[in-house]
């Protein structure tokens, strides 16, 4: 913490950045983000197990990249959404600085680049660079529980989910890959998804959001974490990481490069039911 | 559920299964009349929410069915369909949405009778299975307020 | 106001007399760390221990989603239906008096220029019963926004559990009368029992008339506003569960055989609450947005209708997931204001 501190009032007073985004004491005991600008404010800055809030969220608001460069203490799900979004050609190398927090030591990480090299080198779990990580058995288990029951009670179990939702898009909102200015809930001509908090309207949000997720989440769970009904979005979006991954081997934040599986193909793509 | 005849919407491509659908049709073969064609220039346009929305609003079954791999006219359309369609399925299968109402096949202009049986064969079955509320009537219990 | 004293364990038999008469009755739940207001027959199903609930009652008087036309296309005519609201009559137990106050702020804004039929006729058949505060946290502040942990106002009944054993019951209201008279054997006289002794000591966490007096001087300094909201992700969570927020959407939903209009929560947070048809968004960052938010509850409502759009509640910082915390805020633009 105290190496993050110093680097943090380092990059201020040099001028090598203009923010550092990171974590700070919260209320309630939480970890909340905060936009250190002064030098001497860099003392404020923690790390701890509760930093968990994904702030690459924060790289794609167009409030803070006016404030210049920004440094963003990284947790591993923060530098992957990094690296998706440097895939989507969301983010600029060299305008987003990364600083890793490894063993005490805080690593700087300037470029795309950088990145990549830190992800399949330094962290765990540690799979030949490329493949894909898939989820934790946690995860998977979660997931499986859900696979496990009969269709009439899966279903029940997601309407009863989806029937909390208010439609307030916390979750949206929260996800930094969710950064389009015009949402498909905003389209109106056609009205794609209805925008009731009911049954259809609810039901076709979530699962447009998965989709429109699928093979680009990093399941940072921030999503989750945001909703103030505590609805199981995770569930999905973990549920497609592990098809996307299964099935085309690809997994989102580990290159710069574009690997979106859904903008791909290969002609020997294998399913068993297309008749 | 004698007096059932399912609703199915059928979303096809232009190039191969609409023209092997008129085929049928010149063909004189008769095929279930349960099925409304909707012709799309590919598979590839296919947006996963035509299909949400065809449940939302009362199909009993879903008929996709376009070019067989390789001979796409728009060279590759249905094999971004494929992927589309392999992980939307996984999803849909997931949500508890019963996939067995949705048929997915590669029929091409020359396959007139091919059409004909998948459609009866596809009839059949929906009409087995019976009409699809679990979706269209969603709203209607959750239109009226419930508590807070 | 008339007092009476109501056991703890004759609790269960005032519910039974509540829906015998056919009314519906709400109250607090606890379900997977939340607490929500749902359909209840008995005590038993009441959360046990809780400061506030997630979300507010605010949607039994105003819906998160209320039609409010059907129409229908018959051929070359449209058959418009005009829908009642629904008139259940409804009882929501266990409010507390932040909340219970906040019923006043929403009918305030939907009779200003025009009665809102829909709001008016649930309100109208809603029967509040309070639970006074004997605990609050650190996100509470009700006392700073001119309320108390056991403020009658918005309550038609006012319950204190004054000890393990029993309430002390403040009938507040007609309604509240009324209610009583229907269980009157439940019920017996009060004598002098304080409920001083029980109430939260929520102490007063910021000034807020001198906050309401500043923040017209405030408005213009951009730099106040745009430290505040960095963090704020516009995602409208504080808005949906606050129980003074009353903006809403109206949508027209409509498809071949006809169609429906519906109006829905909406927040001033969202990136499109003011952009206009033109494509021009007179807020178009969210500090703006955020300043909107304050100046609206803290200096817009007490100009126009002599009352704070805010209760204190605090469910804005608890539900929000980059934990803006309200007092924090409000606390430094007193504080800002000091400075000038």
């Amino acid at each position: 913490m105290e190496a993050l501190r110093k680097k943090a009032r380092e990059l201020l007073e040099g001028k090598a950045a203009a923010v550092v985004i990171g974590y700070g004491e919260g209320s309630g005991g939480k970890a909340r983000a905060v936009f250190i600008r002064q030098p001497d404010k860099a003392a404020t800055l923690i790390l701890d197990d509760r930093c968990v809030q994904n702030l690459a969220v924060y790289l794609v608001k167009n409030e803070v990249k006016s404030l210049g460069k920004a440094a963003v203490v990284a947790q591993p799900s923060t530098l992957r959404t990094i690296l998706q979004l440097a895939s989507e050609n969301q983010l600029t190398d060299g305008l987003v600085m990364a600083l890793a927090v490894n063993n005490g030591q805080v690593l700087e990480l300037t470029s795309f680049h950088a990145i990549e090299e830190y992800l399949n080198t330094a962290v765990p779990p540690s799979e030949a660079p490329g493949k894909a990580r898939g989820l934790s058995a946690e995860d998977r288990a979660a997931v499986a529980k859900i696979e496990a029951m009969p269709r009439e009670q899966r279903w029940q179990f997601w309407v009863n989910e989806f029937s909390r939702c208010m439609k307030c898009y916390a979750c949206r909102a929260a996800c930094p890959m969710c950064y389009c200015t015009k949402c498909v809930i905003e389209s109106n001509q056609p009205q794609w998804i209805p925008v009731a908090p009911t049954g259809i309207g609810n039901l076709e949000w979530h699962i447009v959001r998965a989709m429109h997720l699928a093979g680009r989440c990093l399941n940072c769970g921030y999503c989750v974490e945001a909703c103030p009904v505590g609805i199981r979005l995770n569930l999905l979006t973990q549920m497609l990481t592990d098809e996307i991954g299964g099935d085309f081997g690809a997994e989102a934040g580990f290159t710069a490069k574009r690997e979106y599986a859904l903008s791909m193909f290969k002609p020997e793509d294998k399913e068993d039911f297309i008749r | 559920m004698a007096d059932f005849e399912p609703k199915i919407i059928a979303f096809v491509c232009n190039w191969c299964t609409y023209a092997g659908a008129d085929l049928t049709g010149t063909s004189r073969i008769k095929y279930a009349t349960n099925v409304r064609m909707i012709r799309l220039p590919c598979t590839g346009r296919i947006d996963f929410m035509f299909l949400l929305k065809a449940f939302a609003q009362g199909a009993d079954g879903i008929m996709i069915s376009g070019c067989h791999p390789g001979d796409c006219h728009y060279t590759a359309g249905n094999f971004h369909a494929r992927r589309r369609w392999i992980v939307f399925r996984r999803l849909l299968d997931f949500v508890g949405i019963d996939t067995r109402r949705i048929r997915f096949s590669w029929v091409s202009a020359a396959e007139g009778a091919k059409w004909a049986e998948m459609v009866n064969t596809f009839a059949e079955e929906v009409r087995q299975m019976g009409p699809y509320k679990d979706i269209c009537k969603l709203d209607e219990s959750q239109l009226q307020p419930v508590g807070a | 106001m008339e007092k009476k004293i109501l056991k703890k364990q004759s609790l269960g038999a005032l519910f039974d007399a509540i829906k015998a008469g056919g009314r519906r009755l709400l109250g607090p739940v606890e379900k997977d760390g939340r607490t929500t207001y749902e359909e209840v027959s008995s005590p038993a199903e009441l959360a046990k221990d809780y400061i506030q609930t997630t979300t507010s009652a605010k949607s039994v008087v105003f819906p998160a989603c209320e039609e409010i036309v059907r129409w229908q296309n018959e051929g070359h005519d449209v058959k418009v239906a005009d829908l009642k609201p629904q008139t259940t009559p409804t009882v929501v137990f266990g409010v507390r008096p932040c909340d219970a106050a906040s019923f006043a702020i929403l009918d305030s804004v939907f009779s200003w220029d025009y009665n809102d039929e829909f709001f008016r006729r649930r309100l109208e058949n809603t029967t509040i019963i309070g639970l006074a505060c004997t605990k609050s946290d650190e996100y509470c502040f009700c006392t700073s926004v001119e309320l108390n942990p056991g403020d009658t106002r918005g309550s038609d009944l006012l319950l204190t559990p004054i000890d393990g054993e029993q309430y002390l019951v403040e009938i507040v209201t007609d309604k509240g009368k009324k209610l009583v008279d229907a269980a009157a054997k439940l019920f017996t006289p009060a004598g002098n029992e304080s409920k001083e002794k029980v109430l939260a000591k929520v102490p007063v966490k910021f000034d807020q008339k001198k906050l309401t007096a500043k923040l017209p001087a405030l408005f213009p300094k951009e730099n106040a506003w745009v430290d505040q909201s960095l963090a704020c992700l516009g995602c409208g969570a504080c808005a949906f569960v606050c129980p003074a927020c009353v903006c809403f959407d109206i949508q027209d939903e409509s498809g071949r055989n006809g169609g429906t209009r519906l109006r829905c929560w909406d927040s001033c947070g969202f990136s499109l609450f003011t952009l206009h048809t033109s494509g021009h968004n007179p807020r178009p960052v969210q500090s703006q947005r955020w300043r909107q938010r304050i100046m609206h509850k803290f200096s817009y409502f007490p100009e126009r209708l002599s009352h704070l759009g805010c209760v204190g509640c605090g469910r804005c910082s608890r539900a929000c997931p980059a934990d803006m915390n309200l007092v924090e805020h409000l606390s430094a633009l007193v504080e800002a204001a000091d400075g000038q």
